[in-house]
């Protein structure tokens, strides 16, 4: 969530207190000052920190959950990366997480909800309410709760298919036959909240008074979306594309619950295939490889995220 | 001015109808203009009806199976509507100790956190140190990893240190993750807390630890309140860190006890199954509207400076 509301306040962000320290600097009371970070420092230095270091350097050992390398693991350099890549089910994964994150992140939740945003806009009070309040109740509830009530709606004697056999269409076996579009549907249901809230908070922010001359001078409904609207709102839709990305890459448990990662290895995205090798195959190193490969592709959104909110920090 | 007529509107559309500009009540009609027509309204609001129905056919299932002894996986209305499902599954083995559970990480984890960002907030929003720029890059940079993908060193970490199911130690791993975000949270609030009232405490002498507990701490409570239950959501529903990291029945959260009854009854038992879903989501669903109506709160803080 980007809650970055209250610095709106015209509150000071960089209070006078910090002035006399700047006069005389002294060290003892710098480190006096910082103290009360070292609880965070620590909590983030052990739990964050020591996991993303011991994960650059798990990928290139040999552990395993089993066996004698499980004890004492060996140097084995980047092995573990070169058997990835010619592991035909990790291109194949890489594949089914771009497909996902696109589909469901990139265009599903992010053209919905602003989609939404928009219309809430125009139409009338009640319905706004209520449908705002559906959307969020699937966005709310709990992740494994959400991924029961999705399987039940794609399962084979689920509300889908009740329905199309009630029009007359036969149904199939969703999980099965199209298992990638069933999780990304999900995905997008689940998530679809988040992008609304976001976009509806950017377009209250726009002045009316700039769409109103943009009728005036004869612009249609849709030019003055694209043309004012959405340049208005830019730094919202960079912001928003990078956080529900973010928030997709490490979807796990609604994969897992609908399809398990299959059938075979049909909707296996690098979360469940990292967990899979690790746990299932005990293949630790290897599937600490691909939490690296993850745990990068994240730090490269983080920075562009960062880049995006510079201007909060400073 | 714009204006177009009623019959324009409901024939061709607000956006595409051409308009004749008149002086004659145009502001009455300025904000019925096109945008906001009432055609477009209705348009809307149907559109909205639309996807609300989708939306809602998934939620529907979950309240419906969980009424009905008899459920399947499909939206069917219970033919004897009771709550023996919520009966059933009300036992301490099924859903009391997982409930249990879930309170007690999803409590500490955000007592954990919550404490540990004030703390860090105070200095960041308060001094500008050399430190707090690298902090709060830091900070965001942590907002961004993904935790599920590093799930797999930190099983590995916590091998290490022996802390495989130890209820501390993912309590204590479950605060780190929600760290970032809470730090970044609470030092907005704190921003919006006026600093003329602390100055005033530190002429009197007082230190800096003790204006921020007699003076910060409770201007900004509905900040904190926010902070808090923010957290205890984020972790209440998280399925993956406990799934991991904990091992044993009489430790397991609700969210992952309620995935190995799946995977046990969840064949046969589905309103069972939804019944246990639904007491499990009823604390969240009850804090994040206790949270949006905190929100606003934070906003009345700017007042405290007068009078």
């Amino acid at each position: 969530m980007t809650t970055t509301a209250p610095t709106a306040l015209g509150a000071p962000t960089a209070p006078g207190a910090g002035r006399p320290a700047q006069r005389k600097r002294r060290p003892g009371r710098t480190l006096l000052r910082s103290a009360p970070l070292l609880p965070a420092i620590v909590l983030l230095a052990v739990f964050l920190l020591g996991p993303v270091v011991s994960s650059l350097y798990g990928s290139l050992t040999d552990s395993s959950l089993s066996g004698a390398s499980a004890s004492n693991a060996e140097f084995v350099g980047l092995d573990n990366y070169t058997s990835l890549f010619s592991d035909p089910d990790f291109p194949k994964s890489v594949l089914l997480t771009l497909v996902f994150l696109v589909a469901s992140a990139l265009i599903g939740q992010n053209a919905l909800g602003l989609g939404l945003a928009v219309l809430m806009q125009s139409s009338h009070k009640p319905v706004r309410v209520i449908v705002s309040t559906i959307v969020v109740t699937a966005w709310v509830l709990p992740e494994i709760v959400a991924s029961f009530a999705a399987y039940a709606f794609f399962n084979d004697g689920g509300t889908l298919n009740t329905m199309l056999t009630g029009l007359g269409i036969p149904g199939v076996n969703w999980l099965y036959v199209f298992p990638m579009l069933c999780v990304i549907l999900a995905n997008i249901w689940r998530g679809t909240a988040f992008s609304m809230l976001v976009y509806t908070a950017a377009l209250n922010d726009v002045p009316p008074e700039i769409t109103e001359a943009a009728e005036v001078d004869g612009a249609r409904g849709w030019q003055r979306f694209t043309l004012v609207t959405v340049p208005m709102i830019r730094r919202s839709i960079s912001t928003n594309l990078m956080l529900t990305t973010l928030q997709t890459l490490s979807v796990f448990a609604l994969i897992f619950v609908m399809t398990g990662g299959g059938p075979g290895t049909d909707s296996t995205t690098l979360p469940l295939l990292a967990y899979q090798e690790a746990f299932r195959f005990g293949e630790l190193g290897f599937g600490t490889a691909i939490a690296t490969i993850l745990l990068l592709v994240g730090a490269v959104f983080g920075v562009l995220y960062i880049r995006a909110l510079k201007p909060e920090v400073d | 001015m714009v204006k177009t007529t009623a019959a324009e509107r409901a024939l061709v559309g607000p956006e595409t109808s051409t308009r004749s500009i008149t002086t004659a009540d145009a502001k009455r009609e300025f904000s019925m203009a096109a945008p906001r027509g009432r055609a477009m309204r209705w348009f809307s609001s149907i559109v909205l009806v639309v996807i609300g129905i989708v939306f809602l056919l998934p939620l529907v299932w979950l309240v419906l199976a969980s009424l009905d002894a008899s459920a399947s996986l499909s939206v069917k209305w219970p033919e004897a509507p009771s709550f023996n499902n919520f009966l059933t599954v009300l036992t301490p083995e099924t859903s009391l100790i997982p409930l249990t559970n879930s309170f007690i990480l999803s409590a500490g984890c955000a007592v954990v956190t919550v404490l540990a960002a004030i703390l860090a907030a105070y200095p960041l929003s308060r001094y500008s140190m050399r430190i707090n720029k690298p902090f709060l890059y830091g900070v965001l940079f942590g907002t961004c990893l993904p935790i599920t993908a590093m799930m797999v060193p930190v099983y590995a970490l916590f091998v290490a240190f022996n802390l495989i199911d130890n209820m501390v130690g993912t309590i204590l791993f479950l605060a780190a993750t929600s760290l970032p975000m809470a730090i970044w949270m609470m030092k907005n609030f704190m921003d919006s807390v006026p600093i003329s009232l602390e100055e005033a405490a530190w002429t009197d002498g007082a230190s800096a630890m003790r204006t921020l507990r007699a003076i910060v701490v409770p201007l900004m409570r509905p900040g904190i309140a926010v902070v808090f239950i923010f957290v205890f959501i984020q972790t209440w529903g998280n399925f993956f860190i406990p799934f991991v990291l904990l091992l044993s029945p009489e430790k397991l959260p609700a969210a992952v006890s309620i995935f190995s009854f799946f995977g046990q009854y969840g064949s046969v038992a589905y309103g069972q199954l939804a019944a246990f879903s639904l007491l499990y989501s009823v604390p969240v669903l009850a804090l994040y509207v206790l949270v949006t109506r905190l929100g606003g709160g934070s906003f009345a803080l700017a007042g405290a400076v007068k009078g």
